[in-house]
């Protein structure tokens, strides 16, 4: 029984974390990429209480003067508490980051977002962009101011 | 190219996950620092839930950085959202339901926040759980009527003060030749509510202080416009 709970609770995490990171790298959208985010922390967390679950234990905490014989271990839980309440003040952050992003670029495609950035830093110091026909110009006359 | 080395990475980082769960054993972790903490918690802190002994007496200057962190975000996200235009179109307000619901639950997750944070000491709970519920008191109000705001003066300033607070809980203690966030007050008896030191006040600081900060954070949000 416990060994299938447990092989139920590690693929959880197993599969946030993995799921998390997939959202991360191979996304474009930027919500999507918070809430790949969003689901490695959960995926962290539930990690993290795992490896320290002993069978059987109670809450460390003593009600009425009754000590359990067996406690969990207090320390990953705090982390996990804490690792929470700040995890939702990053999510906010990240999406008040995101929402200034569609506001500036008046998308949340990260592909046209990096088009429009390199178009903008390109204008503001009136070179052409680096993949215009110019490009392998631009690439030799580094090479030789270097040389 | 890019999608290959992002599956690439993918799969290495899942095989490394894997070989990593395979020497964890579940349910037979012997908890070593942990155990010890369980065992001297009750007579070192005083505090009946040992979570909270390491969250603000084992590891209170972590705590107190983990703020800071939520303190950054916070503030962060205030500069980077910037004030609302004076003139700027608010959603209209929600139906009767909500309101009424919104008026309803106001007081009631005042009450449930402030408990949790004062016994978080006793039972399951604290600052960081019932700060949250006190976010939600005063955010869940604006979400039934978008028009009003919250007045964010008010609440950077009980910010302010619960994060001052926490510090000088912990200077207060220096003064006295000990450590930094060494006890204040008596341990008191074991389960009582004004029990286990100064570990209380720390509490109700950090509920304040998550409180407003998740509240102002939230409120913000919801008064932005998406587009201009």
């Amino acid at each position: 029984m416990t060994m299938d709970t447990g092989l139920i609770l590690y693929t959880a995490a197993f599969g946030l974390i993995l799921i998390g990171s997939a959202g991360i790298v191979l996304s474009t959208h930027l919500v999507r990429i918070i809430f790949g985010i969003a689901l490695l922390e959960a995926g962290a967390n539930l990690l993290l209480l795992l490896a320290t679950y002993r069978a059987g234990s109670a809450a460390p905490i003593i009600v009425e003067g009754r000590i359990p014989a067996v406690m969990a271990d207090p320390v990953p839980q705090a982390l996990v508490l804490t690792a929470i309440v700040i995890g939702v003040g990053i999510l906010a952050l990240a999406l008040s980051l995101a929402l200034r992003v569609q506001r500036a670029y008046g998308t949340l495609d990260l592909r046209e977002v990096r088009q429009r950035l390199e178009q903008d830093i390109a204008g503001e110091a009136g070179i052409d962009l680096p993949s215009s026909s110019d490009a392998p110009q631009a690439v030799m006359t580094r090479q030789e101011g270097q040389a | 190219m890019r999608r290959l080395s992002s599956a690439l990475f993918l799969l290495g980082l899942g095989l490394l996950i894997a070989a990593i769960f395979q020497t964890m054993e579940f349910g037979s972790v012997a908890p070593i620092a942990g155990q010890a903490i369980n065992t001297v918690a009750a007579e070192q802190v005083g505090a009946a839930n040992f979570v909270t002994a390491v969250v603000l007496a084992y590891r209170g200057f972590d705590t107190l950085l983990e703020l800071t962190i939520l303190f950054t975000a916070a503030t962060a996200g205030g500069l980077v959202l910037g004030k609302p235009r004076a003139g700027a179109s608010r959603d209209p307000d929600s139906g009767f339901i909500l309101r009424a619901g919104a008026d309803l639950f106001f007081p009631l997750l005042l009450v449930v926040g402030l408990y949790i944070i004062l016994h978080g000491h006793l039972t399951p709970g604290g600052g960081f759980q019932g700060g949250v519920i006190l976010a939600s008191a005063f955010f869940i109000p604006i979400l039934a009527r978008p028009g009003t705001s919250m007045n964010h003066r008010r609440v950077s300033l009980i910010e302010g003060f619960a994060g001052a607070g926490f510090i000088l809980i912990g200077l207060l203690a220096m003064l006295g030749g000990k450590e930094f966030l060494s006890p204040l007050l008596d341990q008191g008896e074991l389960g009582a509510l004004l029990s286990a030191g100064s570990l209380p006040l720390l509490y109700i600081a950090v509920g304040l202080k998550v409180g407003s900060e998740l509240a102002g954070l939230l409120a913000q949000l919801s008064e932005t416009e998406a587009t201009d």
